[in-house]
C-alpha cells in the first residue's frame, strides 16, 4: 500500500529510522535465539559466548530506539496511526529487549549443560524453540507489513509453545524422580523450556501492539477463542 | 454522565452571497457542559459553521442558510428569531481580543445596560463576578476604571471572555481565541474553559490541534464544507474511522 507521505518530510524519516532500527533489532534478537539454543545442541560453548557478547549491542538499541520514540513524542505530538506506530514502536522494543535476555540467559545454561553429560538427546527443545523463533520473525513481519492476520496467526502458535512446555516439564519430571542425581540437569533444562516459553510470549505481545497499531483494538489479555467467538 | 444534547444541527447548507454552497449537509449535535471543538484545512467552513449559531452571517445581505440548527426545540435559524436575545444566549470570542474603547468596568457594564441593569450597584456586582468567573479579578480589581486597551493580550482576551459572561449565555463560541496568544496566556484561556464548561457549552474553532486535543471533548473535522467526522476527541486523535481524518491530524496533508 502506497502511504501518503507527512507534509514535513523530516518527519517521515524520523519514524521510518525507529521502523528501521526496530527491524535491525529484531534480526540482532534472532540471531541471538540462534546461537542460544545451537550453543546447547551442538555444545558449542563459543556460540553462547557470542550470544552474550552480543547482547551489549541489543541493550544500546533499545536505549537509542526508547530515545527516538520519546523524541518524536515531545517534538512531533503524533496523532493517530503515527501515535499508535510510536506506542507500538516502544512496547515492541521493550519485547525484544526482554527476547534477548532471554537467549543470553539460554546461552548462560547451555554453557553448564555442555560442562556435564547431556541428560538425553534434546527433540521438543529445537522444536520449541523452531516455533518460537518463528513467532518472532512473523511477528516482525506483521509489523513490518502490518499484517493482522500474521499477528493473529503468532497469537495462536503461542499455544503451541505452552504445551511442549508443559510436556518437556513432564519428562524432566519422571527423569528426576528415577534419578533424583540428574535433578540439577532436568532443573537447568525446565529453565531453558521456561525461557523459551517467555520468548513466545513477548513475540505474542508484538502480534498483540501489530494489532493494536493496525487496528486501533486492544486484544492484549484476550485469549484467541475469544475473539474468534466474536 | 448521561449526555445531553443542546443544539442540534440538521441538514445545514450555507451560502454565501446567495450562490458560494460552503456548507453541505451537516448533521451534528452539541453536547451540553461539554467543548466540542471544529477543526480542519483553511477553507473547509469550521468557522463559517461557527457563525452559524448565533447568525453572525446575518450582518451581511445575501446569506442564506437552509435546515435547521436546533438549540432546545427551537429553530434558531427562522426568520422571525430575535438575534440580539440569541447572541446574548450565544456568546462570541474572537480570534483578537476586542475590547472596547472604554475602561475596564464599562466593557462588561456595557452588555448589561443593553440588557436593562441601570444600577451602578446591580452593575458593580455583575462586573465583579464576570470578571472572577474569567480569572481576571484579582489582576485588575485595583485599575477597574483604566482603559481596557492597557491590558496586556491574553488579559484582554479574558475581558472579552467576562464581558461575554457577564450577560449570562448558556453557549460560549470562541473562534481560535488563542491564536494571537503566548503559551502562558494561552495555558491560562484553557484553563477557564475547563471551569466555564461546568456551567456552559462551549464550540471552538481552531487551528491548533494539539489544543483541540488538550481541551475538547468532542471533535468534529470538516472538509471543503462538509463534516468528515464527528467523535469523542481520543477517538479522533487515537483511532478516527476516516482515512481523511486520519491523515489530517497526523499531518499528511492540510
Amino acid at each position: 500500500m502506497e502511504e501518503k507521505r507527512h507534509i514535513n518530510i523530516q518527519y517521515d524519516s524520523e519514524l521510518r529510522e525507529v521502523k528501521e532500527s526496530l527491524i535491525y533489532m529484531g534480526a540482532l534478537t534472532e540471531k541471538a535465539i540462534d546461537k542460544g539454543i545451537n550453543a546447547l545442541i551442538e555444545r558449542n560453548t563459543e556460540l553462547a559466548r557470542q550470544a552474550m557478547v552480543e547482547d551489549d549491542l541489543i541493550d544500546k538499541l533499545d536505549v537509542e530506539i526508547e530515545e527516538k520514540c520519546i523524541r518524536l513524542l515531545a517534538l512531533r505530538q503524533p496523532a493517530a496511526r503515527d501515535l499508535r506506530f510510536i506506542a507500538t514502536a516502544i512496547k515492541i522494543n521493550g519485547h525484544l529487549e526482554r527476547i534477548a535476555d532471554m537467549a543470553v540467559k539460554i546461552a548462560e545454561k547451555a554453557i553448564i549443560l555442555n560442562n556435564e553429560p547431556q541428560l538425553k538427546p534434546y527433540i521438543d527443545l529445537p522444536r520449541m524453540a523452531a516455533v518460537a523463533r518463528g513467532m518472532i520473525k512473523e511477528s516482525l513481519d506483521a509489523f513490518i507489513n502490518e499484517d493482522v492476520s500474521l499477528a493473529e496467526k503468532v497469537r495462536k502458535d503461542d499455544e503451541i509453545i505452552d504445551n511442549l512446555n508443559e510436556q518437556i516439564f513432564r519428562e524432566l519430571l519422571t527423569f528426576m524422580m528415577e534419578e533424583p542425581h540428574t535433578i540439577p540437569r532436568a532443573m537447568i533444562i525446565s529453565q531453558i523450556s521456561k525461557s523459551l516459553e517467555r520468548i513466545s510470549d513477548h513475540a505474542k505481545g508484538i502480534a498483540d501492539m501489530v494489532i493494536y497499531m493496525v487496528t486501533g483494538t486492544t486484544v492484549r489479555h484476550k485469549f484467541p477463542r475469544v475473539s474468534e467467538e466474536n | 454522565m448521561p449526555e445531553t444534547i443542546e443544539i442540534t444541527v440538521k441538514d445545514l447548507n450555507f451560502y454565501y452571497s446567495g450562490t458560494v454552497h460552503v456548507l453541505k449537509n451537516i448533521n451534528l449535535p452539541v453536547y451540553k457542559n461539554s467543548v466540542t471543538a471544529l477543526i480542519g484545512p483553511s477553507g473547509c467552513g469550521k468557522t463559517t459553521l461557527l457563525r452559524c449559531f448565533n447568525r453572525m452571517h446575518d450582518l451581511y445581505p445575501n446569506n442564506r442558510y437552509e435546515g435547521e440548527i436546533l438549540l432546545g426545540q427551537e429553530n434558531i435559524l427562522l426568520n422571525s428569531m430575535d438575534l440580539i436575545h440569541l447572541r446574548s444566549r450565544i456568546g462570541m470570542v474572537f480570534q483578537k481580543p476586542t475590547p472596547f474603547p472604554m475602561s475596564i468596568f464599562d466593557n462588561i457594564a456595557y452588555g448589561l445596560k443593553l440588557k436593562g441593569i441601570k444600577k451602578i450597584a446591580d452593575q458593580s456586582e455583575r462586573v465583579e463576578k464576570a470578571l472572577r468567573h474569567a480569572h481576571l479579578w484579582d489582576e485588575v480589581k485595583d485599575k477597574l476604571k483604566t482603559s481596557a486597551y492597557e491590558l496586556s493580550g491574553g488579559q484582554q482576551q479574558r475581558l472579552v471572555i467576562a464581558r461575554a459572561l457577564a450577560v449570562n449565555p448558556e453557549i460560549l463560541l470562541f473562534d481560535e481565541p488563542t491564536s494571537a496568544l503566548d503559551p502562558l496566556s494561552t495555558a491560562k484561556i484553557e484553563e477557564l474553559m475547563e471551569i466555564l464548561k461546568r456551567e456552559i457549552t462551549i464550540i471552538i474553532v481552531t487551528h491548533n490541534m494539539q489544543q483541540a486535543a488538550r481541551i475538547s471533548d468532542w471533535t468534529g473535522f470538516l472538509m471543503l464544507g462538509e463534516l468528515v467526522e464527528f467523535d469523542r476527541t481520543d477517538k479522533i486523535f487515537t483511532t478516527p474511522s476516516q482515512k481523511l481524518t486520519e491523515d489530517y491530524v497526523t499531518g499528511r496533508f492540510g
